[in-house]
């Protein structure tokens, strides 16, 4: 069984960003980059199941600027077996993601794709979904718990009401949940070796998918300063404060 | 052209967000037509029809539809796209799951979770867990665009009577299965959409000492929430983390106890209406987003809240 796993470079999460003052974005210059957290999860799912036996190889691609590389070869670091870099420049939206991803699995045939719930940049939350529509295949999003079996996957998802369990039909993609695992930090000599490890580049264009964005992105601004509060003296205060004035209690 | 709202409900019941996606709806274009998929499903799609906002109900009943799987949903919207200018519904886990899925059918690059409709094309959303907002137009033609619950007022529920259509089933799938559902089964309302959020931090240095943060929030009807810090350390499970990568909360109060501040906490519950830090470092940059700060010690402060609670003739529910 082979696993493909989507990770994607956003700035890292303890990064305070920025908003370019002419609107167009956000400050990503000298900002500390790392991988999607819930790609962490993804990846170290896939690597958990390749551990257990079941699976015999976890490739890791992702789709971005020539940097993303290092988002991959961190992958590489944690367990996965080899690397597809699809090179591509600014923005590219879900929908162009899944289309490019839908040519690798038509080549690489894995049995399962993996990928984090939602990119922490742009929050679309939509990239796995889209894949599946693509495929026609089955979907499992918001993955807390996977259970590998003979041709399907029985998979515990996070819904708001709290948990919902489904099996998919395998081949099926799978959307991961930070509970899903805790995902495991890349010892030096890993690191070492996966350096060795091969890293495929493709050129998007060359895919012949059209990356351009089709949704315009009018302007991008900082959300409105919340007005300076005040110190209270007691505990006695503050529930005077909340009852009378913000009467929220 | 009309837009087609895409109904959440357990065959019982409407879920209420369905209503906040409907105010969101009218504010695009009136002529709101909602689509209950469902299995015996009539409650549900006659209190549609009582909703004022709402023009058209289009019901689709069929035991296909007795379990919410989105590829088995999406093949009966993709029959009804064809008509209408927008699909929409809301970006809780219901709509997240669903509208990339009828969006990718369809071709159209989604525009997720908007928080203001600006016109019928053009919207605004939080990017960056809200620590930027993009004004975004789409160019598709079916426009598909999925709600911030929260964002919008809940449209009203009664009073109307919309025209009720039957609509044909679309293909059924065995690409997927339900096999079951475990509703959390809590007194406490949903982290999500709860009115008050009581969060502990590092601060409480122990899970034990989170029955303190339990005892304000008894009293208020408040979620209990954490930062990623309590979270990391094993205070609390993490089904409770606010934050960028916990959940994005909108109470009316919010209450941080114990809770520095972090960048990744202050994503998570800055939107929220009014915002009180317990924090005995005054410099802790949680009090920079505080509405009402208290600098003091927590384990003397919680106490003395629940006895300042109690001395309370009434509290809101």
């Amino acid at each position: 069984m082979k696993i493909l796993v989507a990770v994607k470079r956003v700035i890292d999460y303890n990064v305070q960003i920025r908003v370019k003052e002419d609107g167009t974005g956000i400050v990503t210059d000298n900002v500390k980059m790392s991988t999607n957290p819930p790609d962490d999860n993804a990846i170290e799912e896939a690597v958990k199941i390749k551990e257990s036996g079941k699976a015999t190889e976890v490739v890791a691609i992702s789709v971005g600027e020539e940097k993303a590389q290092e988002t991959v070869r961190k992958a590489l670091a944690v367990g996965a077996d080899r690397g597809i870099l699809i090179k591509a420049e600014g923005i590219v939206e879900p929908l162009a993601v899944s289309k490019i991803l839908q040519k690798i699995v038509e080549k690489e045939k894995p049995d399962l794709v993996f990928m984090g719930k939602q990119a922490i940049d742009d929050d679309c939350n939509q990239t796995g979904q889209m894949l599946a529509a693509l495929l026609n295949w089955p979907q499992a999003t918001f993955a807390s718990k996977i259970e590998v079996k003979d041709k399907s996957l029985e998979v515990t998802r996070e819904i708001d009401e709290g948990l919902e369990t489904i099996e998919v039909n395998m081949p099926a993609i799978v959307t991961c949940d930070l509970r899903l695992n805790e995902p495991r930090y890349a010892s030096l000599p890993n690191i070492m070796k996966a350096k060795k490890k091969p890293i495929e580049q493709i050129n998007a264009s060359d895919l012949g998918i059209d990356t351009k964005p089709r949704i315009d992105q009018i302007k991008v601004e900082e959300p409105p300063k919340r007005k300076a509060g005040i110190k209270v003296a007691s505990v006695e205060e503050l529930v005077q404060k909340l009852k009378n004035e913000a009467k929220v209690i | 052209m009309s837009i087609l709202l895409i109904a959440e409900h357990n065959n019982k019941e409407l879920k209420p967000f369905t209503l906040n996606a409907i105010s969101a709806a009218s504010q695009i274009n009136e002529d709101v037509h909602v689509l209950v998929l469902g299995s015996n499903s009539d409650g549900v799609t006659k209190s549609v029809s009582e909703c004022p906002n709402v023009k058209k109900v289009i019901h689709i009943n069929n035991e296909l539809y007795e379990n919410y799987l989105a590829e088995n949903y999406s093949s009966a919207i993709i029959k009804l796209s064809e008509s209408y200018s927008h699909i929409i519904c809301s970006a809780n886990t219901f709509g997240k799951n669903l509208m990339p899925r009828i969006a990718a059918l369809l071709d159209v690059s989604q525009v997720s979770d908007i928080t203001k409709v600006v016109s019928e094309d053009t919207f605004i959303r939080p990017i960056y867990a809200g620590n930027a907002f993009a004004t975004v137009k789409s160019n598709d033609k079916i426009k598909c665009v999925t709600i911030r619950p929260t964002s919008f007022d809940p449209a009203p529920s009664s009073g109307g009577s919309a025209e009720i259509q039957n609509g044909e089933p679309g293909e059924a799938t065995d690409l997927s299965k339900f096999i079951k559902k475990e509703e959390i089964k809590s007194d406490r309302p949903e982290l999500g959409t709860a009115r008050v959020v009581v969060s502990g931090g590092r601060g409480m240095q122990s899970g034990e000492n989170f029955k303190l943060i339990t005892a304000v929030a008894d009293k208020l009807n408040a979620a209990i929430g954490a930062s990623r810090a309590a979270v990391d350390a094993g205070y609390i499970t993490n089904d409770h983390q606010v934050g960028q990568t916990g959940k994005v909360v909108v109470p009316d109060l919010y209450i941080a106890v114990g809770i520095s501040g972090a960048i990744q906490h202050l994503a998570g519950m800055k939107e929220s209406k009014v915002i009180v830090a317990i924090n005995k470092d005054g410099e802790a940059p949680i009090f920079s987003v505080a509405d009402y700060g208290l600098e003091a010690d927590l384990f003397e402060a919680l106490p003395k809240f629940v006895e300042e609670l109690n001395k309370l003739n009434t509290i809101q529910k």
